[in-house]
């Protein structure tokens, strides 16, 4: 779960990590109002989604899809400029690198009092999977795509591993900001910032903290003057307020459904609804169907031990999707029954009406009842046995190649 | 000879209690695996009844490790109490015997309460962690055999290829294909599709090119991650017995977790292309399709002079 710059500011402040003022605003009144509040005659208007790349994205109207501005992220000199960029950004739609041609709805500002930078840095604090450690990650190139750092000049970017049972060491903290070349008062501070920034990560149970630019100021601040800050979903049942920050404008609904009933649901782009148990046999699927020249239309995992109503939930799922022209079942029972999901299939069918071609492959756990509970039903589809037998029989069903 | 899990290993089940540790302690009983005895806090003194099999509980792993000299321990307790239940039993099987394997199938533990587990447990270097977030390790014999986890154990018997995947399904899907040509299983390992986990899949590959029983390896990875291709890189110089690979994901859009909290492509790295790049590169045999495991496994057998 990710949240908005405003958000990850406000968490950031309370833990005394060194921010610019700023406010949230969701209208230009607003930010006209916020923009008299904090004093200072330069202030940035930031659109907030939860994509990055921002500041060189694009804003275009939702009606006309005419292009209103260039750059999410604007610097105003005046009031008048804030009248101006508030009004391009609020109610339209941004469109970044990161968030496909789509682009996204802004209906959030931040606006934030500048600083007189004298360098920007990058500082990320993420679980390096492959050391199992927390990973804290900080380069002399900020403000810049980190992964074009990465690969142009890797010696750019510096790393240290906290111990989890040491916690962050001084030397650590103090050898970093020596890689980036900081000394005296900014090296103070850093070594303040990321002891601090340690602590947020962890008590916030944070996927990723990423801080690009982390900025000098001429008086050898060191201020965060983004915050890009995503949340581990695993740890939600100990982070009651997560409730409060999540802004399911910016997830896509049937997702967000699908999560509720316990199902594990990607929306894609193609016309072959899947419906299948487990993750990794449900990115299997999709890419057997991609093999036989289908274009898979979800990624959908109902999980293990469903039962028919979530069996049935995840089919209404699949069938909402205007793009499905034709569903696979591909069950491979472990703790899942196979003739639960027979059963689930045909009431859907009963309640629903399937008008899509339907192909079955039911193996494993109890696949024999499965099978049978389809044979003497009246249910128009294909029953098969292997998973490429079933990609193959729904591609061709739906007139693929 | 199989793999850290022999057909007569002794388990203690943590979670005994709960719906899931009855259920799948039933299961396990049914296959054949020696279930000793169970622990759940507060509950010490009962007995619960698996099957035909009255196993006592134990209030905590300390007791139950001593009373019951147990090998093994299979973790399904709910998350916010899962990494503790690891380090637990790491703790007990570390005092009491130096040695032990910890198979935790929870799902949806934060992952730096995993962090901090897995640094527990490698500090324990008698101590083994499979998963979390995986379908466990099973052993099939001739007769029944040991099935830690959640597996359907009706599909395997015993043999002589090793399998080891992050995917739970994925893994019957691969036996049930190493079945189709003939062939039995040594030991299937889930390693888990968590981000943070014990046995990798190095860990996997090392102990089966040491194992006897063993003559060649069914691997199946997915996106996210670089532990395919950093086992491809090490089965390169290492593995002498041939192996086949499926990496599932190759349709998956950048940065949407894919079910498992690990399957997710980020920053253009974690790619199924590059892993089956890194596969073919180290002439492990590659499955494009699952359904295809065991026409590849048949072939890799021919070449390898062992059909």
């Amino acid at each position: 779960m990710n949240i908005h710059e405003y958000q990850g500011k406000e968490l950031f402040r309370s833990a005394g990590v060194k921010v610019q003022d700023g406010v949230h605003c969701k209208s230009v009144e607003e930010a006209l109002t916020a923009y008299d509040s904090l004093g200072s005659k330069v202030v940035a208007v930031k659109s907030q989604i939860h994509a990055g790349g921002r500041g060189k994205g694009n804003l275009y109207c939702p009606d006309s899809g005419d292009l209103l501005m260039e750059g999410g992220v604007k610097i105003a000199f005046s009031k008048d400029e804030v009248k101006e960029y508030s009004e391009n950004i609020l109610g339209h739609i941004l469109v970044t690198k990161q968030t496909g041609p789509e682009g996204k709805l802004v209906s959030n500002l931040y606006v934030e009092a500048g600083c007189e930078i004298e360098h920007e840095y990058y500082l990320a604090l993420l679980v390096d999977r492959e050391a199992k450690a927390v990973l804290i990650m900080a380069s002399t190139e900020g403000g810049m795509d980190i992964e074009e750092v990465a690969e142009n000049t890797p010696e750019a970017i510096h790393k240290i591993w906290v111990d989890p049972s040491a916690g962050l060491l001084g030397f650590q903290k103090r050898n970093l900001g020596m890689a980036l070349g900081l000394s005296g008062t900014a090296l103070k501070d850093f070594f303040g910032m990321i002891g601090k920034l340690y602590d947020v990560f962890t008590s916030n149970d944070c996927s990723m903290v990423e801080i690009n630019p982390l900025v000098r100021t001429k008086s050898d601040e060191m201020i965060a003057l983004d915050a890009k800050v995503g949340f581990d979903e695993n740890a939600s049942f100990r982070h009651k307020k997560w409730d409060e920050m999540r802004d399911l404008s910016e997830e896509e609904p049937t997702e967000t459904r699908a999560n509720e009933a316990g199902l594990s649901y990607v929306k894609l782009d193609g016309d072959i609804g899947c419906l299948v148990n487990g993750a990794g046999l449900a990115m299997a699927t999709m890419d057997v169907i991609k093999l036989y020249g289908g274009e898979p239309a979800n990624f959908l995992d109902i999980g293990g031990g469903a039962n028919e109503e979530k069996v049935q939930e995840a089919f209404e799922i699949i069938l909402e999707d205007p793009n499905v022209k034709g569903i696979l079942v591909n069950i491979f029972g472990g703790i899942q029954r196979c003739d639960i999901v027979a059963k689930a299939v045909l009431s859907v069918s009963e309640n629903m009406g399937l008008e899509v071609p339907l192909v079955i492959r039911l193996s494993g756990t109890m696949f024999e009842e499965g099978r049978a509970i389809i044979d003497a039903s009246d249910l128009d589809c294909t029953s098969v046995e292997t998973l490429a037998e079933g990609a193959e029989a729904i591609v061709g069903l739906i007139g693929g190649e | 000879m199989a793999i850290w899990i022999q057909e007569d290993s002794k388990l203690l089940i943590q979670g005994i209690t709960g719906s899931q540790g009855t259920f799948h302690g039933e299961k396990m009983v049914e296959y054949g695996t020696d279930v000793v005895g169970g622990v759940t806090p507060g509950k010490g003194g009962q007995t619960v009844q698996l099957a035909d099999r009255n196993v006592p509980v134990f209030d905590g792993m300390i007791e139950a490790v001593e009373k019951t000299d147990a090998d093994a321990t299979v973790i399904y307790v709910p998350p916010p109490f899962a990494g503790e239940a690891i380090m637990e039993a790491a703790d007990a099987f570390d005092r009491v015997k130096g040695e032990g394997v910890i198979v935790c199938i929870t799902e949806g533990i934060p992952t730096l309460d995993m962090v901090k587990a897995v640094a527990y447990v490698n500090d324990r270097p008698g101590i083994r962690l499979i998963g979390p977030n995986c379908p466990g390790i099973i052993t099939p014999g001739a007769n029944g055999g040991c099935k830690i986890g959640i597996m359907p154990g009706h599909i395997h018997a015993k043999g002589r290829i090793g399998v080891v995947s992050k995917s739970g399904t994925l893994t019957y899907e691969a036996v049930a294909q190493t079945m189709s040509i003939g062939e039995g299983q040594s030991t299937c390992i889930g390693i888990g599709g968590d981000p943070v986990n014990g046995t990798g899949f190095i860990d996997c590959l090392s102990a089966f090119e040491s194992d006897p029983q063993t003559v060649a390896v069914v691997m199946i990875g997915e996106i996210g991650g670089t532990a395919e291709e950093d086992a491809a890189e090490w089965a390169a110089v290492n593995m002498s017995k041939p192996i086949v690979g499926f990496v599932a994901g190759s349709t998956a859009p950048p940065g949407k977790r894919m079910g498992h909290a690990g399957a997710i492509i980020s920053g253009g790295k974690g790619t199924a292309a590059e892993k089956f790049a890194a596969f073919e590169a180290a002439g492990i045999h590659i499955a494009r399709d699952p359904s295809e495991i065991g026409a590849v496994l048949k072939v890799a057998l021919e070449k390898a002079g062992l059909l």
